[in-house]
């Protein structure tokens, strides 16, 4: 059993791979996570089979109680909590790395080679440990999501990764420094900390698809000090995954990975937000619905705000009512709409909205010009002519949905306080846009008691 | 050079542009998903804590900090694969319910 071991990793590893490229598809994307499991499965029969395992009370031990908090988060944890979830996954997995790294660091001296790739194993592991969970705390809403910032902070957070950095080096040169470990270990822990306090809400897309990357990179780090090539692997796949949702996320909002991890969007630019008054035109529910009923065409655009209503499950009710009537609805959906990348489309998924529905920025953003109604549900600044127009907006430049394009828009919103960026929306004051003041869900509900169910329904 | 070093670096290269180009033709529909499957497959340092975890003659210290890497990584596996799943049930291509 234990010369297969090997030939386990390569299956495994084939497996990743298979996995990955079936996620192309909703068609084909379970059998994905089945190939997923079954390479982690073998990878793990694969480690136990090799003799040279001992400790095994340890080792089960860890698997059952692993696997009992594992179940529940996994079938508890509601659907608008997923990117709180997922940065607390990338926290554990990042852990997991880490304390692998500092084992090994201890148990023997490492040759130059495997103590290069145990400090890069370590740091990254470290800072995403403490970085995920700074971002998990955030979008609970444990923490401030507006950015956290003070005097000379990038400075700072230069000097200490710097730091960190030199303490690494030195290891790597004199790894019998045992005392200096958990010194460069602290200051991963700490960078973490401070490179996640001027992260806004609505950049935790990129960062958490950042950070999905960091982890990704640890265990690959992993990978050349325990020289597996399975860890190499699976870790370069993971990487490259978080890389390129980051930078998909960094050109949804025309903005360079370092402005996004140093330019602490999102903080009120006071000068901005215009002072005086300006006249809006609102309407209640009842004509909401007389316009909506008269539509033929209509594309609703989701934002974070449709999530913190949790309006989804109102929202399907009002897709079947306009649907049977005939009236042709589709779901606009802006690349960092949401916490996450793709965060909209899994919450419209979860109240049973077919995926068809669900249209791409790129794809859509022509349609606008021929719908009666673009309906926007908790979406601000992805909505922003000003993006497109005004060249002192902080926003200018971010590829938009052009809601401004319909007949008729539609705002669902609590008050007229700005968006997340701070920015006043344009769209806001237009002649064709009315304002529906209120809670999503609590609104679309009153909409829905005023548009009757159809006959033959 | 190294030769472990040398044939790493190459399996890294190569696995970072299959990665790449995997990554890149999926659905922005399922990015959600993605990025909790990556998740749980990057858990597969669970391999490295049973290594140090299991090695013979293993120290307190390897055995206790890789009994909570292993806690850790299962944690990621099994929420990670399960919840990626649930996820996936709900992407559904169907008719307006009647």
């Amino acid at each position: 059993m234990a010369h297969l071991a090997p030939y386990l990793a390569i299956v495994a590893a084939g497996l990743f791979v298979l996995s990955l490229k079936w996620m192309n598809s909703p068609a084909t994307a379970r059998r994905g996570v089945f190939a997923g499991e079954s390479g982690m499965l073998l990878a793990i029969i694969g480690t136990l089979a090799a003799n040279q395992v001992f400790n095994w009370q340890w080792i089960v031990a860890a698997f059952l109680i692993g696997s009992a908090v594992g179940v529940p988060i996994a079938y508890i944890m509601p659907m608008t909590a997923v990117p709180q979830r997922t940065a607390l996954s990338h926290a554990c997995g990042a852990l997991a790395a880490a304390l692998v790294g500092t084992a090994e660091f201890y148990r023997e001296t490492p040759d130059t080679f495997t103590m290069v790739a145990l400090v890069v194993e370590t740091l990254l592991g470290f800072l995403t440990v403490t970085g995920s969970l700074m971002a998990m705390g955030k979008l609970q809403e444990i923490l401030p999501s507006r950015p956290i910032t003070y005097r000379s902070q990038n400075v700072i957070n230069l000097v200490l990764f710097v730091t960190a950095l030199g303490i690494g080096v030195r290891l790597i040169a004199v790894p019998t420094d045992h005392f200096l470990f958990p010194i460069f270990a602290g200051l991963s822990l700490l960078f973490g900390v401070l490179l996640l306090l001027p992260i806004g809400g609505a950049d935790m897309p990129t960062v958490i698809a950042l950070l999905n990357s960091y982890a990704g990179l640890s265990a690959c780090a992993m990978g050349f000090a325990l020289s597996s090539k399975l860890l190499i692997i699976a870790g370069a796949l993971d990487g490259s995954s978080g890389l390129i949702l980051s930078i998909i996320m960094c050109k949804a909002m025309n903005r360079s990975f370092s402005n996004v991890l140093f330019g602490a969007f999102g903080q009120i630019q006071e000068s901005k937000v215009r002072k005086e008054k300006r006249p809006v035109r609102s309407a209640s529910p009842e004509e909401a619905a007389s316009i909506l009923e008269a539509a033929s065409s209509v594309i609703v655009v989701p934002g974070y705000g449709l999530a913190v209503a949790q309006a989804q499950h109102r929202i399907r009710d009002l897709f079947d009512n306009l649907m049977r009537r005939g009236t042709d609805v589709r779901f606009a959906i802006h690349p960092v709409a949401g916490r996450m990348p793709g965060h909209m489309n899994v919450l419209l998924a979860e109240a049973d909205i077919p995926y068809d529905r669900l249209i791409g920025m790129e794809e859509i953003n022509s349609d606008f010009a021929q719908c009666d109604v673009a309906l926007v549900i908790g979406a601000n600044d992805v909505t922003n002519p000003a993006a497109r127009s005004d060249k002192t907006s902080p926003i200018y430049g971010m590829p938009i949905l052009d809601v401004d394009k319909a007949r008729t828009v539609m705002v669902i919103k609590r008050s007229m306080s700005p968006g997340f960026a701070g920015i006043d929306n344009e769209l806001y004051y237009m002649d064709k846009t009315l304002m529906l003041f209120g809670d999503a869900k609590a609104f679309v509900t009153e909409i829905l008691k005023e548009l009757p169910v159809p006959a033959g329904a | 050079m190294h030769s472990d070093l040398e044939l790493g670096l190459y399996i890294f290269m190569l696995a970072t542009f299959v990665g790449l180009e995997v990554i890149r033709r999926v659905s922005p529909l399922l990015h959600t998903p993605l990025m909790s499957l990556t998740n749980a497959i990057s858990a597969i340092s669970v391999v490295g804590a049973i290594l140090i975890t299991g090695a013979q003659g293993a120290t307190m210290l390897s055995k206790v900090l890789g009994f909570i890497a292993i806690t850790a990584a299962v944690t990621n596996i099994v929420s990670g694969f399960l919840i990626t799943d649930r996820m996936l049930k709900m992407f559904k291509k169907r008719e307006v319910r009647k």
